[in-house]
């Protein structure tokens, strides 16, 4: 028998009012003149979500590092120009110094 | 006081848990932008979960969930790595098994799987490999798993080996290799394909399976068969499995030779997989001895004076669980806890301790698991760049009214 605790009182009401469908249209990355290209670029292979929940902790050879990997182990079609935005963007709205 | 917004956080899986060094109490907590992204979702056939990425899929337990040894299929965590996940008609099915390694190639379908070898059945935990890297302090790239990347099922399947016999392994076979249905975006996308050692391969343990838990695999968990690679990490439970390939030189795409790697002589193992080892790193094998407290909660209240019984779980790779203990000072002294019942030594062991709270103010709860080998979990995370292997001690601070 599951053990009713305050938790799951308040788990079975976000079951009632919260939960949702799985959507990734409602994931929103911060809004900046590179969003549209980091978006056009990265939604290729997956959603914007993997950008969000890595957000806050990367420094720039980090966030390079990933967008390296993307390019190099991964072929995703975004050209040097484009990486170098892309990077800046990350850094910039979900990196740290 | 506990607020609805606490307990919510705590229920993605947010909230800051406390891991234990005797004497003092460490947090450990999710990076800042996985606590914000992470909603709970329901994925079709799925009960909520905690939702760290929508493409691929990647969907977490919520540890009040784990509240029974087996976890219930709607339940069950999911995890992909290439978003072209396709539901698979079972009718249309086929498994190649091949490869050089192979002098009888064939191919089965779904119903000759069931019906040419026998059945067999086990209950087995399958752990992702980054299963609480979000914990990992300092904070590694990856999907930002809490606790929940994982689950313990009754398999339903056939011997792997039984399988490969028919298909007349060669003695230069090294690894047998396993393909999903699943295929990335781009052709130029490695897929996921993944091996392991012959000797693994033939453990009469290792299984592909078409039932969990008395019903068929739901198709975010593999549906119509995967591979159950008892006491290894997930990595190698190929879900979707649609050929199985005997090699006879090492699989050396970027999921063999790039990730999934643990550095060499950081962690105590003993399944080497020495086909695919290097000077520096080795793929990940067994799962470490761990355990995880899912009847309360960080910050949840309770009452003086009234019992109280903490539950969760224990596992290993498979020697099974000898004991668990519960400390209630910070882990200066630990208490031995009452085991539930065995299901077997791959398998999540539930396990309870009952205790009284006296004292009004913090009470820190503390569970430490330790195996039939000795094995025990680690006071201090053993850092490594892709935060796999994270059995620090959970502890959970309980506030006494």
């Amino acid at each position: 028998m599951r053990n009713v605790s305050m938790l799951s009182a308040v788990f079975l009401g976000l079951c009632i009012s919260g939960v949702t469908l799985a959507d990734e249209s409602k994931v929103a990355l911060s809004p900046d003149t590179d969003t549209a290209l980091v978006m056009a670029r990265c939604s290729i292979c997956h959603s914007a979500d993997y950008i969000q929940m890595n957000g806050g902790f990367l420094k720039r050879a980090n966030w390079e590092a990933e967008v390296k990997k993307m390019t190099k182990a991964f072929g995703a079609p975004v050209n040097d120009e484009e990486a170098g935005k892309i990077v800046d963007y990350l850094v910039r709205q979900y990196g740290v110094e | 006081m506990t607020t609805r917004r606490t307990l919510l956080q705590t229920a993605l899986g947010g909230l800051a848990f406390s891991t234990g060094i005797a004497g003092q109490v460490a947090r450990a907590a999710l990076p800042q932008g996985a606590i914000d992204s992470a909603t709970l979702e329901r994925l079709p056939g799925k009960q909520p979960l905690i939702k760290r990425s929508y493409r691929p899929p990647n969907y977490e337990t919520p540890l009040a969930d784990f509240s029974s040894a087996i976890t219930p299929n709607d339940r069950f965590f999911v995890r992909w790595h290439l978003m072209g996940i396709t539901e698979v008609d079972a009718r249309e099915w086929r498994l190649t098994i091949g490869g050089d390694g192979a002098t009888k190639p064939y191919e089965l379908t779904l119903d000759q799987l069931k019906s040419d070898f026998e059945a067999v059945e086990l209950v087995a935990v399958c752990q992702c490999s980054g299963n609480r890297r979000g914990l990992s302090d300092p904070h590694v790239p990856g999907v930002e798993w809490g606790y929940g990347a994982m689950g313990n099922a009754r398999w339903t399947g056939v011997r792997l080996k039984d399988v490969l016999e028919r298909a007349g392994l060669s003695k230069e076979t090294v690894e047998i290799a396993f393909d999903g249905a699943d295929r990335p975006a781009l052709d130029v996308t490695p897929d996921f394909i993944k091996s392991i050692p012959v000797w693994k391969a033939v453990d009469e343990n290792t299984i592909i399976a078409y039932a969990m838990n008395g019903e068929p695999l739901p198709h975010h968990n593999g549906y119509p068969a995967r591979l159950i690679v008892p006491g290894w990490t997930a990595t190698y439970w190929m879900k979707q499995v649609v050929s199985i390939q005997a090699l006879r030189k090492p699989l050396a795409n970027f999921w063999m030779a790039s990730a999934y790697r643990i550095p060499k002589g950081k962690f105590a193992f003993a399944d080497r997989f020495i086909s695919q080892e290097n000077d520096a790193t080795t793929p990940i094998t067994e799962i470490v001895v761990n355990s995880v407290i899912t009847s309360h909660a960080d910050g949840q209240r309770v009452s003086r004076g009234s019992p109280l019984t903490l539950k969760g779980l224990a596992w290993d790779s498979g020697a099974g669980i000898r004991r668990v203990e519960v400390s209630r000072d910070g882990g200066r002294s630990w208490n031995v806890a009452d085991l539930g019942d065995d299901l077997g030594r791959f398998s999540f062991r539930t396990w309870q301790f009952g205790l009284n709270a006296q004292d009004p103010g913090p009470l820190v709860l503390m569970a430490r698991a330790t195996n039939r080998q000795g094995s025990t979990q680690v006071s201090e995370l053993i850092f490594n760049n892709p935060g796999y292997h994270n059995n620090v001690i959970q502890a959970v601070t309980l506030t006494v009214v």
